[in-house]
């Protein structure tokens, strides 16, 4: 052994290379974090202020005395606490996340600059209108772009989550239909197959029932088949486009034509809007409402890292029908039109089905959209999109050796595959996906759509260089072809570098634990 | 006794030869189809449902689905071991996992459903 002077061996030539136990259940700075509740005990806390002297309760009595049972962790036990969670948190910012028709892309620094800015993040949604003028003018500036990008002429701007939009877009299509007096006949709406299961959720939670639109074998509408299903109780269809096996609905036209001459409304899920925002404008292509996810296609943190938004565009026929609040503007000042009244003498033929929200939506959300927006400008947006469809594309081509796409030709912003590939190995997409987080990489979405056996959905976004694109994709054929040359085993085994191996889904769900309980004599003290 | 099958999977075969009580569940395939059923919600004695009404509703690790009334009539009894214990339906579809037992109101729907070999064909495709 070559030694130094201190007689500290220099060289790992004796290091043995299996992996042994540790004592702590740690990987090195791999944590084994406990629950908050076990970290601390429940007499601490991470403020130390003295008992109050010669201040009697004024309680009558009623004050408890028994343990409150809430984690006492002073600051630096807090503190590590969340930091090991977090670091247990597969993040956009530490890697490629590929889930598909999640557009998990990059969340530009600026937007949080912006955010942060205390003019806005101080902002209480109850300051007069008067002190708060540049808040409302980042309303109205963003929903001026979201109407210019989709060439529609509404927009609402308070719905706090895609799904949310979606409830914003029928609510107005029933009252439209209310308000003509169809909507006791109008009570059928039509989505595809492939449609987010949002889509038949918010069609039922506004009393519509729903019927499967089938698909054809490209994967597209079937316009035949829709064109046979509409009628006089047809209130509209929810379609998504490009839908969810990643391609665009070039009949999408004709659809909303044949929807409008069967008098029904067209709602078009804008899920996948960052594959055509900048290059094809939804109001062209007869939609009556959208909504617009900016957690998604506007750079707005996403996914467990920020909430949601998503503001809703509207048709000429079903703007009369826009909830409230909403801004307006009159000679470069702005104020909030806030009740179904103010809004019947503000607009002419406005008859609002209400109010969604307490306040005027994700103000945060507005500030990093449009921040995002202005800094990319038009062009900007358009190469964006261009850039998720050829990364896509890319993904699909490099990819199509060794894995089977779902649907032939191009795809869009998404790249679907299926599970042919994996044949008789043994090895299944959950499988092939569980090998995929040894890798060191989030999976693509599993399962989803359900038109597609085994479907593997990659959404890579236009956030990731050729040289990510290439790993990730070298990665992936290389798993391909293990499972093909019969090692099943090691996918069965897999995640196995993962701080847990695989879950039992079926004892969680069959016997789920829901509530932590303390170990009891702690509990009794 | 015959078994019938639906293009849904769902089966009914008669409780006794001859009987005007059908016996009414998912097929075998179904649920192999949807791997370990984790949840199953049955409709009460005494509702009527129409040939392809929501019936029932059976959850697996993978996906909810519902089931069809394969044929028109009244429930007359749910299967309430199933509800208490979704694995069963894993264990024994055809046999101790039945959902429920209907009194059918037009007998002539099952002549339209698929025979034990014409189900086995349709699945194999």
């Amino acid at each position: 052994m070559t030694m130094n002077a201190q007689g500290r061996p220099t060289r790992s030539d004796d290091v043995a290379t299996s992996e042994a136990p540790t004592f702590t259940g740690n990987k090195a700075l791999q944590i084994e974090e406990d629950l908050i509740f076990e970290v601390g005990d429940f007499n601490g806390t991470g403020v130390d202020l003295p008992e109050p002297e010669g201040a009697p309760s004024r309680l009558g009595g009623m004050e408890r005395t028994s343990v409150i049972g809430l984690p006492g962790l002073s600051e630096p036990e807090t503190m590590r606490h969340y930091v090991r969670l977090s670091q247990k948190n597969y993040a956009i910012d530490m890697g490629p996340f590929p889930l598909g028709s999640c557009t998990m892309k990059h969340n530009p620094r600026l937007n949080e600059k912006v955010a942060r800015m205390p003019g806005f993040a101080d902002l209480h949604p109850l300051t007069p209108e008067a002190q708060c003028q540049g808040a409302l003018e980042v309303i109205d500036a963003l929903g001026h772009w979201l109407k210019e990008l989709t060439g529609m002429p509404a927009v609402a701007m308070s719905p706090k989550a895609g799904a949310h939009g979606e409830l914003c877009g029928m609510m107005a299509i029933k009252a439209a239909l209310e308000a003509c007096g169809d909507a006791a006949t109008r009570t059928r709406v039509l989505a595809p197959e492939s449609a987010h299961g949002t889509n038949p959720a918010t069609a039922v939670q506004c009393g519509f029932t729903v019927d499967e639109i089938p698909a054809d074998k490209t994967g597209r509408v079937d316009l035949a088949a829709l064109k046979e299903m509409l009628g006089p109780d047809v209130a509209g269809i929810m379609v998504t486009n490009p839908n969810t096996c990643g391609l665009f609905e070039r009949d999408i036209r004709a659809i909303a034509d044949a929807v409008h001459e069967a008098g029904g409304y067209f709602y078009c899920d804008g899920a996948n809007f960052n594959a055509i925002a900048g290059k094809v404008k939804p109001g062209d292509l007869g939609v009556d409402a959208m909504h617009i996810n900016l957690h998604k296609t506007f750079s707005t943190p996403h996914g467990g890292g920020g909430p949601g938004s998503g503001p809703t565009v509207l048709s000429a026929a079903l703007a009369p029908f826009a909830p409230v609040p909403y801004v307006t503007e009159e000679n470069g000042s702005f104020s909030l039109v806030e009740t179904r009244r103010a809004a019947k003498e503000e607009g002419e033929g406005a008859r609002s089905f209400g109010r969604m929200t307490a306040f005027h939506g994700q103000m945060g959300m507005f500030t990093r959209a449009l921040s995002y927006m202005m800094s990319h400008g038009a062009d900007g947006i358009a190469q964006a999109a261009e850039d998720a469809v050829l990364n896509a594309n890319y993904v699909q081509a490099r990819l199509k050796s060794e894995m089977t796409t779902a649907f032939d030709g191009y795809c869009m912003h998404e790249a679907l595959f299926d599970d042919r590939f994996l044949k008789d190995t043994g090895v299944e997409t959950i499988d092939f996906a569980k090998a995929m987080i040894d890798e060191g990489y989030h999976p693509m979405t599993m399962y989803f759509p359900l038109v597609v056996h085994g479907a593997m959905l990659i959404e890579p976004t236009e956030s990731e260089s050729k040289r990510e694109l290439d790993q990730f994709c070298d990665a992936l054929l290389s798993l391909a072809k293990r499972a093909k040359s019969g090692d099943a085993g090691a996918f069965k085994a897999a995640p196995v570098h993962a701080p847990r191996r695989r879950l039992d889904e079926t004892a969680a769900a069959r016997k789920p634990v829901l509530r932590w309980t303390p170990p009891v004599a702690e509990a009794a003290e | 006794m015959t078994v019938r099958y639906t293009k849904d999977h769902e089966y009914v075969r008669a409780e006794t030869e001859g009987g005007d009580v059908y016996i009414v569940g998912i097929s075998k395939h179904a649920a192999e189809q949807l791997g370990d059923v984790v949840f199953v919600e049955l409709p009460d004695a005494g509702k009527t449902f129409k040939k392809g009404d929501d019936m029932a509703v059976v959850e697996s690790v993978k996906a909810a689905s519902d089931v069809y009334a394969p044929i028109s009539g009244e429930i007359v009894e749910a299967n309430n071991a199933i509800v208490d214990e979704p694995a069963k339906v894993n264990e024994d579809a055809e046999g101790a996992a039945w959902f429920v037992k209907m009194k059918p109101s037009d007998p002539a729907e099952l002549d339209a459903m698929m025979d034990e070999a014409a189900y086995a064909a349709f699945i194999a495709e």
